[in-house]
């Protein structure tokens, strides 16, 4: 059994967070209280090492910067620890039957035999103090990893947690949907879809919790008792 | 192994033509049915809760489950194939209903000359113009015989849109270039988001006849002939990838289910693998005497039948017919057998990515609704100026887009693809693209075929199903020139910016195409050139039936869903009038 790791994180750096922990338990934090408090979030696969890392590079290639919050704010590194520790990180939906052979065309797809933890583990051993380096320094190694199937994985993983439903950790606060003015699952827009030609037309973001009135078991839970 | 008291029927699938099968049977005749599912029941009322963009449409939640059951692929012969080890340029269905489920709806009819492509490529072009190694040949049905095959699937899916060729008289803002129809569509069509509008203006101050795609979604409340009512659609953007929480999108499960639930003579299976279709002989040809299958226990199971339906798309047609050993396995080096022959994949692509100036709202849509022209299709294209032959249609889609899928996409003048400036311009751009999209035909070719692979297994130790495809000169060409179309609709977009296809290298698993693959088992009007006769009967083992795609020896540009209905039509007819009363041949 792995000895239990947090991420420690200040309060300030996330929007306005509901966070579950690996017990189940929810720890809320508003995006109100922006003080020096520090939320110490369980980690269901990364080291405490490794998500410093996650969150840094995640965070270089979706920056908080003038254009608006970022990876920081969405909390991606959360969304990713819980995807990686469910059956997508397993690889439960892949078929993973050999021969594998790795140095397929590249319209064949992702041939490898790792499986997305065990991508994500090795390549991080190549980021070793990434999260101590200077954003310059910190583009100048992602660009040298930057063809590389980690690579690919950590930036789609980063975008689904942008603009994921919150429900699975990413998109706090439903920070990514207000940036590109995505309102979620809406019931209805019998009565718009034909009208705003030409203007935008922005509802408020509604996650699929508030939609349906319950929660929704997301799939990186199914392996959670 | 345990074997069950024998049903008259077996029907192998419960999608679209399974279950359409089914209900036919079920309500015309007092046979006993029985549908085996591999995949889980379904419902209407558990669709609200699946609007998440990450489990239905990234992580495919509704599709076959690929670690259990997959396909192997290469582009030639003389090549190694290897696992799709996560679906891409197609999404098969597993559970009840199938890809009918997650399907787009759109429900255009082939071109009537799709079913005659190799006569009618000849008369008017003559031999040279054939591309080389093609193996084209006529359907032995006609368009005329299946006209109101597909007015009845109309009617019962309940389709929305306008007509353009009412017995033959020609109706501006539908499509003018469509077969006859004898009957208007149920619905009026449904309405048009904004992106389609400019799409349809477009495409119309360039001389082309824009008209509403044909879709099985309701553009109001519909009643179908079986009595059953469904609401109009809402353009929640949730629908291709997932399942429809009102029912507005024509699923199998809210049009044909609802009626066999109430049906005491047809019963459901689900969680049932079907392994083999059993013969009476070992010979190849011969008498099905019914099928074995692994329960969800993990039982083995022999289920005694009289009648065999294979309803299991086209992956899982070729599959079962292999693994029985039943026909004569194509083989492209001696151009011998025929099962596994003419595997084709619709054409489908991009062709010009479109970054506009105003807002689109585009979150708004509903599965394959939108504008379209068809003036560059089948044989409405002259092709005799041209280095392909065939064509296929555009389409200015409004289909619900979700974020993951489609943040990112930026003009080619922005370099990066992460980092500060390629989030500044995803942003810019996130509601500002537009897709320009094309939907062509693919010729069959003697070296695009079916078999079992000789490595890789599945879940129950057997062979995969192994896929021999690659694209030709003929497909290259056609998505060369219609991506200059495409790029010039574009431009009569107001497009700021465009990003032209690239163009057809080897076939590409990852890019998603269509869910429409077709072929394998064939119809043909004689047995030398078939698996399937044109009532879609085995030729040489008359108590077996195979429904959907597999038995297309061509695409067409069309989407198949239609021609797959109206065909099972014809075949659920066949079976109740004739073959119910004397069970032989029926061709």
């Amino acid at each position: 059994m792995r000895r239990r790791q947090f991420l420690v994180l200040s309060a300030a750096s996330i929007g306005g967070v509901l966070v579950y922990s690996l017990d189940r338990r929810a720890s809320r934090l508003f995006a109100q209280e922006k003080s020096s408090q520090s939320l110490k979030i369980p980690l269901r696969f990364f080291t405490e090492a490794e998500a410093l890392i996650v969150a840094a590079a995640a965070s270089r290639i979706f920056p908080s910067d003038d254009s608006g919050p970022g990876a920081k704010e969405a909390g991606v590194v959360i969304y990713i620890d819980r995807q990686l520790a469910g059956p997508y990180g397993r690889d439960r939906y892949r078929y993973t039957q050999g021969p594998f052979v790795e140095d397929a065309p590249r319209e064949f797809g992702y041939q490898g035999k790792a499986t997305p933890r065990e991508v994500y583990r090795e390549g991080l051993k190549d980021l070793k103090g990434f999260d101590r380096l200077s954003p310059e320094e910190q583009d100048k190694q992602l660009r040298q990893i930057e063809s590389s199937h980690f690579f690919a994985l950590l930036r789609q993983n980063t975008i689904e947690g942008m603009f994921c439903d919150p429900m699975h950790g990413g998109n706090a606060d439903m920070v990514g949907w207000q940036l590109i003015g995505f309102p979620g699952p809406r019931m209805s827009n019998y009565a718009d879809v034909d009208k705003h030609y030409g203007e935008a037309f922005r509802p408020k973001p509604v996650s699929l919790q508030q939609v349906v009135g319950r929660k929704v078991r997301p799939s990186e839970d199914e392996d959670l008792k | 192994m345990k074997t069950l008291r024998s049903t008259d029927v077996v029907i192998i699938g419960g999608g679209w033509t399974g279950l359409l099968m089914a209900k036919e049977l079920g309500s015309r005749t007092a046979l006993s049915v029985v549908v085996l599912e591999r995949g889980g029941p379904r419902k209407t009322q558990d669709y609200a809760a699946d609007m998440d963009e990450l489990d239905y449409f990234v992580r495919l939640h509704m599709m076959q489950d690929p670690s259990r059951e997959t396909v192997t692929l290469r582009h030639s012969p003389s090549e190694r194939a290897l696992p799709i080890r996560q679906f891409g340029a197609f999404l098969p269905g597993s559970g009840i209903g199938g890809t009918g489920e997650h399907w787009g709806a759109v429900y255009p009819r082939l071109l009537p000359d799709c079913f005659e492509l190799y006569s009618k490529t000849v008369g008017k072009y003559g031999v040279k113009k054939l591309p080389e190694g093609h193996s084209m040949q006529d359907w032995g049905i006609t368009y005329d015989e299946l006209e109101p095959y597909y007015a009845r699937s109309e009617r019962e899916l309940g389709v929305s849109g306008k007509a353009g060729n009412l017995k033959g008289k020609k109706i501006e803002g539908g499509n003018i270039f469509e077969g006859w129809r004898s009957s208007e569509y149920p619905m009026p069509p449904v309405k048009t988001p904004y992106f389609s509008d400019l799409f349809g203006k477009a495409t119309k101050s360039l001389g082309y006849h824009p008209f509403s795609n044909p879709v099985a979604i309701n553009s109001e409340h519909y009643t179908n002939p079986d009595g059953m009512s469904r609401a109009a659609c809402a353009f929640c953007g949730y629908c291709e990838r997932l399942g429809c929480m009102i029912g507005a999108k024509a699923q199998p499960t809210n049009t044909f289910l609802p009626v066999i639930q109430k049906q005491k003579s047809v019963s459901i299976r689900t969680g049932t693998s079907v392994r083999r279709i059993v013969k009476d002989t070992a010979e190849a040809y011969g008498k099905a005497r019914g099928v074995t299958y692994i329960d969800v226990s993990g039982e083995e199971i022999f289920q005694p039948a009289d009648l065999v339906i294979l309803a299991s798309w086209t992956l899982g047609n070729n599959h079962l017919l292999l693994l029985s050993g039943i026909g004569n396995p194509y083989n492209p080096a001696t151009g011998k057998g025929i099962l596994g022959k003419n595997l084709t994949h619709q054409v489908s692509f991009p062709a010009a990515q479109s970054f506009l100036e105003k807002p689109l709202n585009r979150f708004m849509g509903a599965g394959g609704i939108g504008m379209r022209i068809a003036d560059l299709e089948g044989d409405v294209l002259d092709q005799s100026n041209l280095p392909f032959i065939r064509g296929g249609i555009f389409q200015g889609h409004s289909v619900g887009y979700q974020p993951i899928a489609i943040f990112g996409s930026v003009p080619r003048s922005v370099k990066s693809r992460w980092g500060a400036e390629w989030k500044k311009a995803s942003i810019e751009y996130y509601d500002r693209t537009g897709t320009v999209s094309f939907s062509g035909e693919q010729i069959p070719y003697k070296g695009n075929y079916i078999d079992l692979d000789p490595t890789y297994k599945d879940h129950a130790g057997d062979p995969l199903l192994r896929l021999t495809i690659n694209w030709r000169e003929n497909e290259r060409k056609m998505v060369e020139y219609m991506t200059a179309k495409g790029v010039e609709i574009a431009r009569a977009m107001g497009a700021k910016e465009i990003n032209p296809f690239p163009g057809y290298g080897d076939y590409d698993v990852t890019r998603y195409q269509s869910t429409h693959l077709q072929g394998g088992t064939i119809m043909a009007p004689s047995p030398e050139r078939g698996v399937v006769n044109t009532f879609l009967q085995h030729w040489q083992v008359p108590n077996l039936f195979i429904l959907g795609a597999s038995t297309f020896p061509n695409t067409g540009s069309a989407n198949p869903t239609p021609t797959i209905l109206a065909l099972t039509y014809r075949t659920a007819d066949a079976i109740v009038d004739r073959y119910l009363k004397n069970p032989a041949p029926l061709a």
